[in-house]
């Protein structure tokens, strides 16, 4: 059926393997190029830079007292800063690492002694515990409190009691200068 | 048909639509502007670097205090050559704070501006603006250069286009004449003299050289991603042109079949 | 079932189902068999797009078909993730660009090709009608397969025109609202349409969060058009530049390798060609005052629509009436519906009819003029340039074709396609002369 009716059409006599290099080399092309197109798409869906710019958060740290606690706005989120005093960052250390619900040592969650910095929402279903603001209830180990379903964190923001499974998480951050952090 | 001719006329036909399409906005009073050269000109042109930081001295203490740069964000200065510690600086000197707020008591409140902030204009909003120039309002111009035709030869042309009026043309009031805004009657008073700015790479300040310098600014201003299409398109025309003559040479032998 | 003849009509939906199958061998067949037996999305590809049977002789003028249903794919790719970024509301929607333009990733780059591709949608579609015009595709058995092509040029008309509302420049706002004004010629009911179409007194919020909403559906049913277009093209196949139909299987190829290769080169130049205008002119087909946000109590000096609806602007100016104008510049497009039954003559190709063909090159000339009116303020003689060229388009279809059919003395055709390939590759293979011309 295809001879006949392709009957008006000639067979190359040349070499098939030049032909076929051709054409792989004509397909390959246009499947790279195909292939190069698609990631602009893409990366049009990843953060543009108006929202990049709002990924880092830089914080001033020397208005905090000793005792005091402040919060940030960190890429949507609330940035817990607690200046510990000494009497907080002992009750942190103090703790038998192994009998926590998520064993972390004090001082694996913080680059300086007296400032602590997390991010505050609960690790169970993502409410924010109270404890930052004077007169907020600080659970029963001085740290934070979470009233959505009683979740207790200490000093250093681990987890004690109540159903989060996780300590407070340590945002990415560095320290710009001694009374400066970079988050993000 | 015959192929060339067909071509020929097609080519033709594409040429006069360009010709139409371009001149479309053509208005009969605009006077014909000069042509500079610009760094950014051409298939390979770029952004001369030392030009855009004149440029953007010359904005902001010239052209700052009637102009805003709606579309630009501090940030964007780092592109031009200014550090990270540079670009923070510029953004906590801004003449202008930001308003940012409601803080803890409910009250909007002013801070210094931070390089993810837009480059404050100097007016809260445009009525504000008239009121301070006489009903005329300062266009913004992170968008100037595209949104005149002409573009950077235009804005020179403005900037160095001062004279004294023609015999028997009269000026309005509190209006100057230029030689090459529409209509010739500008309500911007000369906004450029000699050694207005102490450039800090110690250049020269005069005023074509100023001139210069912001057109070049505000030309970045508008397309800051300039650089980075005549980059790509590069790689892309060249990608094509290899894959068409790829494609050209298939298809000749695939209908060689035919054509015998 | 026995197959029919390549090159004779067929029809996809008549489930005259032509060769089977072709399948690799193994599991990839198996597999291949195992879909298509339950939707037969191979069968078709490989009857409609692998061995359809196409004329011998097409030209690089078929090339505009295919080229225009990829552009309209660039474009509906491009458009679907501008939207994810676009704001569609009168305070925000200028900003939105903007926005795109300078933050979002690749942001300047999708939005230049989404502009310039309107533009070039615009060039290839109206070469590829001009192709059926000269070639005489309109005529029997091809009139709903033109017929639907008008509908797509109607459609993307209306897309173009909002798309081009919704950056919020000086531009789109006053060419939504001289546009959405011609409505209020109708007489009794203008003024309530107007309004209707506003939802409000102006110009507004309102009007472009409907335009948003119409920008985005339409091309969908551009698509659906479209497929009709091609149904339709698939009943008889192609036209050919010689106008006279196929006799035999020696006046068909298979779709596959012969135009999928020679249309992919034809898209490579044209992407060279749109690379050239994305890369290096992106604006020169564009309005500087659409990067001046819309400002309703200044009226820009010149308001002039993008340059593929210039000669229907001219068509729109050149009578001092208002309601005429409008009359007129639709009929320059529903005059179109009716060309098969305007034309008379007998003969397809204007390749055998030497006043058409004639006149052919007069009509894109004078459209050419029609622009450049356009483009200009209505003074001077660009107004009697304009009514003398408004004069002779309708003069071409309600004039020229009917008369032509009839007074012209077409060139003897050929005895077939086939004949006539062989005549023309006969006498390039002996340029010493050998060629018989019966």
């Amino acid at each position: 059926m295809a001879d006949t009716a392709d009957s008006h059409i000639s067979e190359g006599h040349d070499g098939g393997t030049r032909r076929d290099f051709l054409f792989l080399t004509a397909s390959a092309m246009a499947a790279v190029g195909a292939a190069i197109s698609i990631w602009p798409f893409i990366d049009s869906l990843n953060p543009a830079r108006d929202t990049l710019a709002l990924a880092t958060t830089e914080v001033d740290l020397s208005p905090i007292q000793v005792g005091q606690r402040l919060t940030v706005a960190w890429r949507g989120k609330p940035i817990f800063i607690d200046h510990r005093t000494p009497d907080e960052i002992k009750a942190a250390r103090e703790v038998d690492v192994s009998t926590l619900p998520d064993p972390q040592s004090d001082a694996d969650r913080v680059k300086k002694p007296e400032w602590l910095v997390q991010i505050g929402v609960c690790t169970h279903l993502g409410c924010i515990p109270l404890g930052q603001k004077p007169g907020d209830d600080r659970g029963a180990y001085g740290g934070w409190f979470c009233p959505c379903h009683g979740s207790v964190y200490d000093t250093s923001g681990r987890i004690r009691r109540g159903p989060a499974p996780l300590n407070l998480i340590v945002p990415p951050y560095e320290f710009a200068s001694d009374t400066a952090i970079r988050i993000g | 048909m015959r192929r060339p001719v067909i071509a020929a006329a097609f080519v033709a036909a594409l040429a006069l639509l360009g010709g139409i399409a371009a001149p479309a906005r053509a208005v009969e009073e605009a006077p014909e502007l000069p042509r500079q050269r610009w760094s950014f000109d051409g298939v390979f042109g770029t952004f001369d670097r030392a030009a855009l930081q004149r440029g953007f001295q010359v904005y902001k203490e010239v052209c700052a205090t009637c102009h805003g740069v709606k579309y630009l964000y501090f940030r964007d200065l780092a592109q031009i050559g200014y550090t990270d510690e540079q670009v923070k600086g510029i953004a906590a000197a801004w003449p202008q704070q930001v308003t940012d707020g409601p803080d803890d008591t409910g009250q909007m409140f002013q801070r210094p501006a931070r390089p993810s902030d837009k480059i404050p204009g100097p007016f809260p909003n445009d009525q504000a603006a008239r009121v301070a120039n006489n009903g005329a309002l300062p266009p913004e111009l992170s968008l100037l250069a595209k949104a005149r035709m002409g573009g950077a030869d235009y804005i020179y042309a403005i900037l160095t286009g001062y004279t004294e009026p023609p015999p028997g043309v009269n000026v309005s009031a509190g209006m100057y004449y230029n030689s090459y805004f529409p209509a010739h009657q500008i309500a911007m008073p000369p906004p450029l003299n000699p050694d207005q700015v102490t450039y800090a790479d110690n250049s020269p300040a005069t005023v074509a050289q100023m001139a210069h310098d912001v057109s070049t600014f505000l030309t970045w201003a508008a397309e800051p991603n300039l650089e980075e299409r005549h980059r790509t398109g590069f790689k892309v025309i060249l990608f094509l042109l290899v894959t068409t003559g790829v494609f050209y040479a298939a298809k000749r032998k695939i209908w060689s079949r035919i054509h015998h | 079932m026995a197959a029919p003849p390549p090159g004779a009509p067929h029809g996809v939906a008549t489930g005259t189902h032509t060769a089977p199958l072709s399948v690799p061998e193994g599991r990839a067949g198996r597999i291949i068999r195992w879909i298509d037996y339950r939707l037969p999305f191979f069968s078709v590809l490989q009857s409609e797009l692998g061995t359809y049977p196409t004329p011998v002789n097409l030209n690089y003028w078929w090339n505009f078909g295919s080229l225009a249903g990829i552009i309209l794919v660039i474009m509906i790719v491009t458009g679907v993730v501008l939207a994810m970024h676009y704001q569609p509301h009168a305070d925000l929607a200028f900003a939105s660009v903007e926005r795109i333009m300078r933050d979002v990733n690749y942001g300047w780059l999708l939005r230049y090709v989404h502009a310039n591709g309107a533009s070039m949608f615009f060039l290839i579609v109206y070469i590829h009608m001009f192709r059926g015009l000269y070639y005489g595709s309109y005529k029997y058995p091809r009139e709903l397969l033109w017929i639907l092509g008008v509908v797509i040029l109607l459609l993307m008309m209306a897309t173009a025109f909002m798309g081009y509302v919704l950056p919020w420049g000086q531009m789109s706002y006053w060419a939504a609202t001289v546009i959405t004004n011609l409505f209020s010629a109708i007489p009794l009911i203008g003024d309530s349409i107007v309004t209707l179409l506003w939802g409000g007194f102006t110009v507004g919020n309102p009007t472009l969060n409907r335009f948003y909403s119409l920008h985005y559906l339409l091309p969908f049913v551009l698509v659906a058009v479209i497929g009709l277009h091609l149904i339709a093209l698939h009943q008889h196949g192609s036209n050919n530049p010689l106008g006279i139909d196929r006799r035999g299987p020696q006046d068909s190829i298979p779709f596959h390798p012969y135009y999928t290769v020679k249309d992919t080169f034809g898209l490579c130049v044209f992407l060279l060609f749109f690379a050239v205008f994305v890369f290096y002119a992106p604006n020169v087909l564009g309005h500087p005052d659409n990067f001046v946000p819309a400002n309703p109590m200044v009226t820009p000096p010149h308001i002039v629509p993008e340059w593929y609806f210039l000669p229907f602007y001219a068509i729109l100016r050149s009578v001092p009436d208002k309601l005429l104008g409008v009359v007129l510049m639709f009929g320059a497009v529903f005059i179109l519906f009716v060309v098969p039954w305007l034309d008379t003559s007998p003969v397809r190709s204007a390749r055998f009819r030497p006043i058409y063909r004639l006149f052919s090159w007069v009509l894109v000339i004078d459209t050419i003029v029609l622009g450049w009116v356009g483009a200009r303020p209505p003074e001077g003689i660009a107004v009697t340039i304009g009514q003398i060229a408004t004069f002779y388009y309708f003069a071409h279809f309600l004039i020229l074709m009917p008369l032509l059919g009839k007074i012209e003395r077409p060139r003897p055709l050929p005895i077939s396609i086939g004949t006539a390939v062989l005549e023309a590759t006969g006498a390039r293979a002996a340029p010493a002369g050998r060629t018989e011309r019966s």
